[in-house]
């Protein structure tokens, strides 16, 4: 795991590409998170991610906020790397038939595997917290920031950002809700959107949708004329 | 104790009552008022659970959810195309603005570009949203201080939008319009026309609120100091959009952060505003009503020609990556961080919307404000209830 140009495992092939104003930007936050840092990636002309470690989580809030100037405090929340159990609930008659099309298209070029299995940044976690930061300086001046840490799959807890951001609040909430993930020092994780009796995590890849399965959706009577069937003189791409 | 009187009874509550007066403030019972969940001026179904001490609040929780739709949750099983009939419902007043973030984070994942005019159409359809949405918040302060007439009028003007986005589009508040590559139609004939007839409609509008309500004496002392959010603590909230600009943050993601839309073309102005009170938030809108009325004017007259649908395979995959993709919707910074496998539908979709942001503050800025402040307060955030509970 290195931590300075852009990531190895990064899936597009714009390495070749070099994002002046983002690499300057990356250099200036590798330096400031020291050994913080775990990984990074640069999409040319587009973003910067950053992963950081477990326990620096809550120091990283405080040292983008307060050396970076990264004020502007844009969202937090969590993903579950888990390949769901119930596939893609494309089970009703239009998305089978279009899953076949998709599948048997791109058979071929689908062959080489993305490697892409924890995002951009990597990871070893089933959770991850991710948050976005934007520098809102002077007209022009404006740039964000994604930051990525693992969650340990022991414990489901990371520290909290409402000491530096406090709009981390609301947002911390609903990933305690939605995913079962603590965060530790929260003034107060209680539900959000759900009532509070609610049980489970429905943003869980492994929490069923339950109106998808006792139902297929969408009902006959919306399938359109496949896309696959009709003649496609005029926008083949494929 | 029977050998206690009437009198003796009376002169000691006089002399703690005296006490109490010279020492310590007087306690009074604290309250705890309950605003919603269906309450007029909550646009949906937000409750607010007040607590008071006398008129002042000490204490405020939002109660949001009773709209939570689970969007996040659907997209994880619609395909890309099927998404942007569900995120039309976030922002309903505003709905093609919620199409156009997530169309873009897909083309960037997707690495295609729409075809110009297809740019420029998305312009004119985002910011016939933004005036569309805005209108309706111009009229509805008025509510919130006992006006009944501007919201009248907010209705009957926001017809001349919406009818351009229903000749346009076909439907008057979910257009569904956008598609990964460009648009589904071009416009109809003579669109660009009425359009621009309509927003000289919508100047009108603007000038007779500013006459209505602008100047009141009795809308100045309602909102001037009152509901004051800094700088510091806007950002730290994540307030966007006029929210922001009115607590003197000159930024707007049209200007700093445009992808895929034309407004670097455009001629143009952001206006900010350095109070941060009720009346800042409500004057940056009238001012961005105005901006985005003069917008449409260039749109229609610069319109380039061409198709508008770039080349794009006819099974959606999107390529595997992540991308965030913000713009800046009627109500502040909306964004969708998509990742993707590879697969028909994407892997998670996390929908940054701008209300459940400006919301978060209202602990925060509620604490120590008078009653009937919190209705003004809450009309001056100007939030929609499916852009909290999504």
């Amino acid at each position: 795991m290195t931590n300075d140009a852009p990531a190895a495992e990064a899936t597009e092939s714009e390495e070749v590409a070099v994002d002046e104003p983002r690499e300057a930007r990356l250099a200036m936050i590798s330096e400031s998170l020291g050994d913080m840092l775990v990984d990074s990636h640069i999409a040319v002309g587009r973003d910067i991610w950053v992963r950081v470690s477990t326990d620096a989580w809550g120091e990283v809030a405080d040292v983008v906020r307060n050396r970076l100037g990264l004020r502007y405090f844009g969202f937090l929340s969590v993903i579950d790397w888990m390949p769901s159990p119930y596939g893609r609930s494309m089970d009703s008659e239009v998305d089978i038939v279009l899953a076949d099309a998709a599948s048997s298209d791109d058979a071929a070029e689908e062959a080489p595997d993305t490697g892409f299995t924890r995002g951009v940044t990597g990871g070893e976690t089933r959770f991850q917290a991710f948050a976005r930061v934007s520098h809102v300086g002077d007209p022009g001046d404006f740039w964000g920031l994604t930051i990525k840490a693992d969650i340990p799959d022991d414990t489901l807890a990371i520290d909290t950002w409402t000491n530096a951001y406090a709009g981390a609040d609301w947002h911390e909430r609903e990933a305690w809700e939605m995913f079962g993930i603590r965060f530790t020092g929260h003034p107060g994780l209680r539900n959000i959107y759900l009532p509070t009796d609610f049980e489970g995590n429905p943003m869980r890849k492994d929490f069923p949708l339950l109106a998808r399965m006792v139902k297929p959706w969408p009902g006959i009577v919306d399938v359109e004329p496949l896309p696959a069937t009709d003649d496609g003189a005029e926008e083949g791409d494929q | 104790m029977t050998s206690v009187t009437d009198r003796q009874k009376l002169q000691y509550i006089a002399a703690q009552a005296a006490d109490a007066r010279v020492n310590v403030e007087l306690e009074t019972e604290g309250m705890t008022l309950n605003l919603g969940p269906q309450h007029p001026a909550t646009h949906g179904t937000l409750r607010i659970i007040a607590q008071l001490d006398g008129e002042q609040v000490v204490h405020a929780e939002p109660v949001a959810g009773y709209m939570h739709r689970g969007y996040e949750k659907l997209t994880e099983v619609r395909t890309y195309p099927q998404i942007t009939t569900l995120i039309n419902r976030i922002d309903w007043l505003g709905s093609f603005a919620n199409e156009v973030p997530f169309i873009l984070a897909a083309e960037q994942l997707m690495e295609v570009e729409a075809p110009e005019r297809a740019m420029w159409i998305r312009t004119i359809l985002f910011e016939l949203s933004r005036i569309s949405n805005l209108i309706l918040f111009l009229g509805d302060m008025g509510v919130q201080l006992g006006a009944v007439t501007p919201v009248f009028f907010a209705f009957r003007d926001r017809e001349f939008v919406l009818d351009q986005i229903e000749a346009a589009t076909g439907g008057r508040f979910h257009p569904n319009f956008d598609r990964i590559g460009g648009l589904r139609d071009d416009l109809p004939k003579g669109w660009l026309e009425s359009t621009k007839g309509s927003m000289d409609k919508v100047r009108d509008f603007c000038d007779q609120i500013e006459d209505l309500l602008l100047g009141s004496e009795i809308f100045q002392t309602r909102t001037r100091g009152i509901g004051i959010v800094p700088t510091d603590v806007a950002m730290q909230y994540g307030l966007s959009g006029p929210n922001a600009r009115a607590s003197g943050i000159d930024w707007d993601v049209r200007r700093d952060n445009c992808i895929g839309l034309a407004y670097p073309e455009l001629d143009w102005k952001v206006w900010t505003h350095t109070d941060g009170d009720s009346f800042a938030r409500f004057w940056v809108r009238i001012q961005e009503v105005r901006e985005a009325a003069k917008m449409v004017d260039q749109l229609c007259d610069g319109l380039p020609a061409g198709p508008v649908m770039a080349k794009v395979p006819r099974i959606i995959k999107v390529p595997a990556g992540e991308a965030y993709v913000a713009t800046e919707n009627p109500l502040g910074e909306m964004g969708y961080y998509i990742v993707s496998e590879g697969d028909l539908t994407p892997f998670r979709v996390k929908i940054r919307s701008a209300s459940f942001s400006n919301m978060s503050i209202t602990p925060w800025l509620l604490r120590g404000v008078y009653v009937p402040d919190i209705i003004t307060i809450l009309g001056s955030l100007y939030f929609i209830l499916g852009d909290i509970d999504r």
